[in-house]
């Protein structure tokens, strides 16, 4: 098996490997340095970054709202995990010029074509749903995928599957389309 | 900062590092992952998830960590990953790596991004109506399949991993 793959990546099985190594010291780390075991997750930094935005022309409606006031709009190690996962990535595609400006992707191009305003719109659209979605489920890949599997949860279990089963269905419908 | 705040940003540098190394934050992965023609992410993630199960059950009978399961509230799991699957494959990027595209120039992922903050907004709106619908079907709490099927971790462990080597033969002999 190769380490490299022919875009210059690393192997997926090594590189997912290390990302465990990673889920277990970060799960050491926070438990000795923070006081409470703290897994990777991506999707409640969204709601504390839409709270912080939503402060700044309505703070007392975000001050009434019970799930803002659940959730705790700070900026706190998950936080910086995301801003840390921007920086590793520009980092890492920087030092081996995998770095490229993409305005349009491939397989939409070839569905939709090169419009980056029908690109914007779908990827905005697709955002929102998404995201409420992944509140609702209370998790994203990160956080069901990676660490609600490793811990074997159950509602991850399920979760992953249907995230892929809508996903694949949708994918289907939406690309596989012949473009008119 | 605070300690958490640099350890969140250490563990984030090296995580969105190894994620670009992996090829997986793309939108051509992504998708090409949900339409069964590249499997990348699915061994990058479960290679990951076959590592640490093994590390975090080891620390967890050694009683180092603690467990932090997700609730198995049926109507929330159910409708919440459906719709999420339905945005993903639009999208083309789930929240960790859409801020990890932009890192690798992607920039169109930054409308996705826009959209989610939107969604997130959404979400703490309509929640107090889920809260008295959806989420008020039928919820098991915070399981675990070890704690639902009464059968030792160590049991599920082996036969995960046998299920998903298994899985990677099928990725490998099909090239996928």
């Amino acid at each position: 098996m190769r380490l490299k793959t022919k875009d210059g990546g690393w192997n997926p099985y090594f590189a997912g490997a290390l990302v465990g190594v990673l889920a277990i010291v970060s799960v050491c780390a926070t438990t000795e340095l923070m006081g409470k075991t703290n897994y990777l997750g991506a999707s409640t930094t969204f709601v504390r970054a839409a709270g912080f935005v939503e402060q700044v022309f309505a703070s007392e409606h975000v001050a009434q709202n019970a799930y803002f006031a659940a959730t705790k709009i700070k900026v706190d190690w998950q936080f910086m995990l995301i801003i840390g996962i921007f920086l590793g990535s520009l980092i890492s595609s920087l030092t081996d010029k995998s770095f490229l400006v993409e305005k349009v992707p491939p397989i939409w191009k070839e569905r939709f074509g090169s419009s980056m305003a029908k690109r914007g719109a779908g990827a905005f659209l697709g955002g929102i749903v998404a995201m409420i979605g992944a509140r609702l489920a209370d998790g994203c890949p990160s956080g069901h995928g990676l660490s609600g599997m490793m811990q074997l949860s159950a509602s991850s279990f399920v979760a992953l599957v249907l995230f892929f089963a809508a996903g694949a269905l949708t994918a289907v419908l939406v690309y596989k389309r012949r473009a008119s | 900062m605070s300690i958490d705040q640099i350890l969140g940003l250490v563990t984030g540098v090296v995580f969105g590092f190894l994620m670009q190394k992996g090829r997986v934050i793309r939108f051509e992965k992504q998708v090409g992952a949900l339409l069964i023609k590249d499997m990348t992410i699915f061994k990058f993630m479960l290679s990951s998830i076959l590592v640490g199960m093994v590390g975090i059950f080891i620390l967890s009978d050694m009683g180092i960590i603690t467990f932090s399961h997700k609730p198995m509230n049926v109507g929330a799991v159910v409708i919440g990953a459906i719709l999420f699957g339905i945005g993903w494959a639009v999208m083309g990027f789930c929240p960790g790596t859409s801020v990890a595209a932009v890192g690798e120039g992607r920039v169109h992922a930054l409308f996705g991004i826009a959209g989610m903050l939107v969604g997130a907004a959404v979400f703490a709106e309509i929640y107090p109506f889920l809260q008295s619908t959806v989420m008020a079907w039928q919820d098991f709490g915070k399981i675990s399949l070890p704690g639902a099927l009464g059968i030792s971790h160590w049991v599920l462990v082996p036969i995960f991993w046998a299920a998903t080597i298994g899985l990677f033969v099928v990725f490998e002999k099909n090239g996928l």
